[in-house]
C-alpha cells in the first residue's frame, strides 16, 4: 500500500520541510524557556551543593546569608564545632560586589573561606583549571564566567589578589559568578570603608569631646576598634554520620540563640522566597509561549490541510475512504511535530550555552515536550480532519 | 519516467532528515546526563616539596622611644621635626620652666646666703674658741671663776654648734640648688640614642599630661616585620627560618629576610600566631612604618612522598578522597593528607602510590556513575 502522507509530503517536501523547521524554532524557543526556568531553580540549588553544608546557621531572625544579610560573631563557630553530631564548622562571608580586573569590573559573589583546605565547608568542590587556595591572603579562584583567567591580578576593594583556580557553574541564586577569596580579606572587603569614609570617620571621632581627652593612645584605640571587624554572614556546618541535621539543629537554635536552616529549609528559602516572583514571570511567560507554539501548530495544520483541499475532494470523488484521508493528514501532522521537535531540540541545545545565566535542559522536560507537541498536532489535525472529511467531492472540479 | 525524479526527491528529502536526524542523536548523547564529563588526570608520582607559610604584617620600628615630659607642663621649643636624624643626648625640645629658673636663682641667693652666715659663724667660732683658750689660762692662774670659764666653754660650743650648722645648711641649699638644676634639666627633651624622629605630636605652647609624647624617635637601623599567620597554616614556623618578604609599595622585589621569633602568644581572637621577621639586610630607601608586607617563610624540604595537586581532593559523604581512574571507571578513595606548599602540591600519607591515576579537574561533580572523558584541559588555553 502507498502512503499517502508520504507522497504528499514528498510531493513539496521543501515547504514542508521548513514549516516544520519554522516550528522547530518556535519549540525550540519553549524548551529553552522552560530551560532558563529550570535554570533558575538549579542556580539556587547549586549554591546549596557547592557551600557543602548540611546546616547553616545564621543571625537570629534572618533569611541569611543568601536571602538576607545576617552577621554572626566569627568566633561562635568553635563553640558550634564541639556541639554533638558537628563534624566540621566552618565561618563563610558572602557578598555580591564589583570585582575588577583593569577597567574592567564584573559583578561577583565574593565568598570568604577559611584556610581549611580543600573539603572545608564552603570550599570549591571540583574545578576545571588550576589549583585551590594555598595561601591564607590574595589568592582568588574564579568561576569561568567571570571571564577572568589563571594568574589575572583582580581587585578586591583595595586589595589585589591572582587568580590561581577556576570553577565552572559556581553561581549565587541570582546567576552572579562566585570568587573565592580567604575569609580574612572577605571580612575585610565587606566591612572595610573606602579611605575617604575611614579618614572622616577618624575626624569625626577625633572631635568627638568624649574622645577629645589628653589621655595618650585613647583615639587610637577608639578608631582601631572602629576599623576593626569580626563578623561573618553564616557558619556553614556539616554534620556527622549517623546524625539527622534537625536533631544537631535544635541545641543550636535553642542554646546558642542562632538561627538554623537545614538544607530543606534553606532550599524552600532560595526556591520559594528568594526566586519565587522571576521563577512564576517566566514560568507565565512559558505558558503563554506553549499556547502561541499550539496555537501556531494548529493554524500550520490547517493551512496545510486547507492547501490541499482540492487534492482531498478529488480523493473523495475517487472514492477514498474516510479513514485513509484522516490518516494521510494525521501522519502530516504528527511528521511535522516530529521534525519540529527534533529541529527544537537541536536548536534548544546549541542556543543554551550562549545565554548569559545558566539554562537547564532536563530530559524530562524534552520528552514532556514531545508528547505535548504530539498531543497538539493530533489535536489540531483532528479540526482539519472534520473540515476535510466534510468537503464536497464537488469542489474538485468546480471554481 | 516518474520513477526518477521521484527517487530523486526522496533522496533530497533523506539528505535533509538524515543529518538533523543524526544532528538530534548527537545532541541526545552528548548534553544532559547522559553525557560524559571531561576530566583531567595526572599520575601520581614521587616527589619532594618544599613546604613554606605565607603571612602578612607591617613593617614597624623595632625599638620606639616616645619622649614626653615627667610632669604636666608646657612645651616652650621643639627644634626638630619629623625626619630629623637625631643624635644620642642631643636635645629636641625643651618645656616651659615657669618658676623654675627663679627658684634656682633664689636658691643660688639663699645658698650666698648661707655662706655669709657660715663666714659668721666662723667668726664666731675662732673668736669663742680664742676666749675659751684665753679663760682657761686666766682660770689656771686663778684670775677668773670657775663659773666665768665655764660660761666661756658654753660659748665655744654654742658657736661650734651653730658653724656646724652653717655648714649643713650650705649643703642643704647646694642639694636643693641641685635638685632645681636636675629638674631644670629635666625639663630639657633629649633623645636617648642614635635615632630618627618619627612624630612630632606637640608643637611649643602645647600643654602636655605627665608621660604624653612629644617627639617619637625611632632606630632607623632596627626594622623587623610584625607577621601574622593563620593558626591552621602556622605548622613548623619557628625562629632562624628563612623568609623572603614582599613589600607592598615594591610588589616586584623580593627581599631577604629571617624569622627572628615566634611569639610566645598568638592572637586568640583572630586566630594567627605572630612572629618577627626581620631583614637579612635593610633595604636602601627605609620602608614606611606601617607598610604592608606579605612574608614567605621557606620550610625545609620533606622527603619524596606521592604528591597530587591540591585540586584532586574532594570530601564525598564526610571524607575527605580522590577519584581514582582505573580501566576508565572511577573510583572514590579516601587519603590521608600529609604536608602541602604554597603551589598547591599536596603528599599523601595513605590511599594513593605512584603511579596511580587521580583526576584533577572536573567539568562537574563526579559520582562513582559518572562516564568519563579525560581531556589535556577543560578550559581554553591559559597563558
Amino acid at each position: 500500500m502507498i502512503s499517502l502522507a508520504g507522497r504528499d509530503i514528498l510531493h513539496s517536501w521543501g515547504k514542508f520541510i521548513f514549516t516544520g523547521v519554522g516550528l522547530g524554532l518556535l519549540i525550540g524557543v519553549t524548551l529553552v524557556m522552560a530551560g532558563v526556568y529550570r535554570g533558575m531553580v538549579e542556580d539556587a540549588k547549586v549554591l546549596l551543593d557547592n557551600s557543602g553544608a548540611d546546616l547553616w546557621v545564621v543571625q537570629k531572625d534572618t533569611l541569611g546569608p543568601y536571602a538576607e544579610s545576617s552577621s554572626v560573631y566569627d568566633d561562635l563557630w568553635r563553640g558550634i564545632a564541639v556541639l554533638p553530631g558537628v563534624a566540621r564548622a566552618a565561618n563563610v562571608t558572602y557578598l555580591t560586589m564589583p570585582v575588577r580586573k583593569g577597567d574592567r569590573d564584573v559583578r561577583a559573589m565574593v565568598t570568604g573561606i577559611v584556610a581549611g583546605g580543600p573539603g572545608s565547608p564552603g570550599w570549591p568542590p571540583y574545578l576545571v583549571a588550576g589549583r585551590q587556595i594555598t595561601r591564607g591572603h590574595y589568592e582568588a579562584v574564579a568561576d569561568l564566567a567571570t571571564g577572568f583567567a589563571l594568574g589575572d591580578r583582580i581587585q578586591i576593594r583595595r586589595q589585589h589578589y591572582t587568580v590561581v583556580g577556576l570553577t565552572r557553574r559556581m553561581v549565587s541564586s541570582s546567576g552572579d559568578p562566585m570568587v573565592f577569596i580567604p575569609l580574612k580579606g572577605a571580612q575585610e572587603a565587606q566591612f572595610l570603608k573606602d579611605n575617604d569614609a575611614i579618614l572622616m570617620q577618624r575626624r569625626r571621632t577625633a572631635q568627638n569631646p568624649t574622645f577629645a581627652q589628653p589621655v595618650p593612645g585613647l583615639l587610637d584605640a577608639v578608631v582601631a576598634t572602629q576599623t576593626a571587624n569580626n563578623f561573618v554572614n553564616a557558619i556553614l556546618v556539616q554534620v556527622q554520620d549517623g546524625h539527622l541535621p534537625q536533631d544537631v539543629a535544635e541545641p543550636i537554635r535553642r542554646w546558642k540563640r542562632l538561627q538554623v536552616y537545614d538544607r530543606a529549609q534553606m532550599e524552600q528559602i532560595l526556591v520559594g522566597k528568594l526566586i519565587a516572583t522571576s521563577a512564576r514571570q517566566i514560568g507565565m511567560f512559558l505558558a503563554i509561549l506553549a499556547l502561541v507554539s499550539a496555537a501556531v501548530v494548529a493554524f500550520i495544520i490547517y493551512t496545510l490541510t486547507m492547501d490541499k483541499i482540492r487534492e482531498i475532494a478529488v480523493l473523495k470523488l475517487i472514492g477514498t475512504r474516510n479513514r485513509t484521508i484522516a490518516a494521510l493528514i494525521l501522519q502530516q501532522a504528527i511528521a511535522l511535530g516530529v521534525i519540529g521537535f527534533v529541529v527544537g531540540k537541536i536548536t534548544a541545545t546549541f542556543a543554551a550555552p550562549m545565554f548569559p545565566k545558566y539554562v537547564l535542559l532536563m530530559p524530562f522536560d524534552s520528552l514532556t515536550g514531545f508528547f505535548a507537541v504530539l498531543v497538539i498536532c493530533v489535536l489540531a489535525s483532528l479540526i482539519a480532519i472534520r473540515i476535510a472529511l466534510r468537503v464536497d467531492p464537488a469542489e474538485a472540479i468546480g471554481g | 519516467m516518474t520513477h526518477l525524479p521521484l527517487q530523486r526527491r526522496t533522496l533530497a528529502l533523506l539528505a535533509v532528515v538524515l543529518p538533523l536526524l543524526a544532528l538530534f542523536v548527537y545532541v541526545a548523547v552528548r548534553s544532559g546526563p547522559l553525557a560524559p564529563v571531561a576530566v583531567t588526570a595526572i599520575t601520581v608520582q614521587e616527589e619532594a616539596i618544599t613546604p613554606a607559610l605565607f603571612g602578612t604584617g607591617t613593617v614597624e620600628a623595632r625599638y620606639t622611644y616616645k619622649i614626653g615630659p615627667t610632669y604636666a607642663g608646657r612645651v616652650m621649643r621643639l627644634d626638630v621635626q619629623v625626619g630629623d636624624r637625631v643624635a644620642a643626648g642631643q636635645v629636641l625640645g625643651e618645656m616651659d620652666p615657669v618658676d623654675l629658673d627663679d627658684r634656682i636663682r633664689a636658691a643660688e641667693a639663699g645658698l650666698k646666703r648661707a655662706q655669709a652666715v657660715l663666714r659668721e659663724a666662723e667668726a664666731r667660732n675662732t673668736f669663742a674658741q680664742a676666749q675659751a683658750r684665753r679663760y682657761e689660762g686666766l682660770r689656771a692662774e686663778g684670775l677668773v671663776s670657775e663659773e666665768m670659764f665655764a660660761a666661756k666653754l658654753q660659748e665655744r660650743q654654742i658657736a661650734e654648734a651653730a658653724l656646724a650648722g652653717a655648714r649643713e645648711e650650705i649643703a642643704r641649699l647646694q642639694s636643693d640648688r641641685q635638685a632645681l638644676r636636675a629638674q631644670r634639666a629635666n625639663l630639657r627633651l633629649t633623645a636617648p640614642v642614635d635615632g630618627l624622629v618619627i612624630a612630632r605630636a606637640a608643637d611649643p605652647g602645647t600643654t602636655v599630661v605627665a608621660g604624653q609624647p612629644v617627639v617619637e624617635v625611632i632606630d632607623p637601623t632596627r626594622y623587623w616585620i610584625d607577621t601574622r599567620f593563620d593558626q591552621i597554616s602556622a605548622n613548623g614556623l619557628q625562629a632562624d627560618l628563612n623568609a623572603h618578604i614582599v613589600l607592598r609599595s615594591r610588589s616586584n622585589e623580593h627581599l631577604a629576610g629571617r624569622v627572628l621569633r615566634v611569639e610566645p602568644r598568638a592572637d586568640a581572637v583572630t586566630e594567627e600566631t605572630l612572629a618577627k621577621v626581620v631583614f637579612a639586610e635593610l633595604p636602601q630607601n627605609l620602608p614606611p612604618l606601617g607598610e604592608l608586607a606579605e612574608v614567605t617563610v621557606a620550610l625545609p624540604a620533606l622527603p619524596a612522598a606521592p604528591v597530587i595537586p591540591n585540586a584532586a581532593i574532594k570530601r564525598i559523604d564526610g571524607r575527605l578522597g580522590v577519584w581514582l581512574i582505573r580501566d576508565g571507571e572511577l573510583a572514590f578513595t579516601p587519603v590521608a593528607l600529609g604536608a602541602s606548599d604554597l603551589d598547591g602540591r599536596v603528599q599523601v600519607r595513605r590511599g594513593v602510590k605512584a603511579g596511580d591515576r587521580v583526576v584533577v579537574h572536573s567539568g562537574q561533580a563526579l559520582s562513582t556513575k559518572s562516564r568519563i572523558h579525560v581531556v589535556e584541559r577543560l578550559t581554553k588555553a591559559s597563558p
